[in-house]
């Protein structure tokens, strides 16, 4: 994919020299990939007791601790392997910032109360 | 006047961290507002770059300093199982249990999401130095994603508030 006009240049000043897209594409998708990770911990420690065990790698903090953990595991982790795969690419910026904006959403959405507490066990 | 030692982390996380994230915001954000092409020299261009990328990477600092000390220093307080901490008092009264059953566990949630952002647009302001002003669009889009990781910020620090006032830690 190469540049679209979002990526349009306009006259006037500005110095340096013109740099591929392809490393801003990846820190954004990893911000949207870790807030995904961090819905679905969130979702699966509701739904499953064994995974709310699994993630409390803190007994003060609780499950909280894996899901954060986890989370931020998965930005840099997706950082650094989309920075790597991107690296001198131009992929279409405002494809990006959209897939960002709906893996946001998504994490927002996983993260909201009312959803996942709809995820729990009957008691 | 008298603060406990764990009050004192409970202002250090809200109001210390608290301030200096709205403080970079507003200032990133006014910086961003102003960076355009056809209204600046070249030395401008320069000056508000560099205000810029402070003002991004201090707010991406304070972000992650925020939900760091919020979860791991103050939230082990707040949620103890003693029957006088804040998570015990206020989910023994059904008229204030959803401060935690809605305000808690959406804020502790949602609040890592800020500093994501902030980290992706400080990032990207560095990335491009200077030449940032020669992509409008990419601009318009880090001002989006600067002021959604504030508005999230904002969502979990106003629930911290409301829940410090009904149950603070002591």
């Amino acid at each position: 994919m190469e540049e679209s006009s979002f990526m349009q240049q306009v006259s006037g000043p500005g110095t340096g020299v013109d740099k591929p897209f392809g490393p801003v594409a990846a820190v954004f998708l990893a911000a949207g990939i870790g807030a995904l990770v961090l819905g679905v911990l969130t979702m699966l420690a509701e739904a499953n007791e064994g995974v709310k065990s699994w993630l409390e790698w803190s007994t003060s903090v609780g499950p909280l601790s894996g899901k954060t953990i986890v989370a931020v595991i998965a930005f840099v982790v997706a950082w650094v392997v989309l920075g790597i795969g991107l690296r001198g690419r131009n992929p279409k910026a405002s494809s990006i910032f959209t897939w960002t904006a709906v893996l946001v959403a998504v994490g927002l959405v996983l993260t909201f109360p009312t959803f996942f507490q709809a995820f729990a066990p009957e008691e | 006047m008298h603060l406990t030692y764990r009050e004192w982390w409970a202002v250090v996380h809200g109001m210390g961290l608290g301030a200096l994230f709205l403080l970079a915001f507003a200032g990133g954000f006014a910086e961003f507002w102003s960076l355009r092409s056809g209204e600046l020299s070249e030395k401008g261009i320069m000056t508000r770059t560099r205000r810029l990328e402070i003002g991004t990477w201090v707010m991406a600092i304070a972000a992650w300093a925020t939900v760091i000390t919020g979860t791991w220093v103050v939230y082990p307080w707040y949620r103890s199982t003693a029957a006088d901490s804040p998570k015990s008092l206020l989910v023994a009264n059904p008229s204030t249990a959803d401060w935690h059953e809605f305000g808690m566990e959406w804020k502790e949630h949602i609040a890592w999401i800020a500093p994501l952002l902030a980290t992706a647009v400080a990032f990207t302001v560095t990335y491009y130095g200077t030449s940032l002003v020669k992509h409008q669009g990419v601009r318009k889009a880090l001002m989006v994603f600067f002021t959604a990781s504030f508005l999230i910020a904002g969502v979990a620090g106003a629930l911290g508030a409301f829940i410090t006032k009904a149950a603070p830690v002591h």
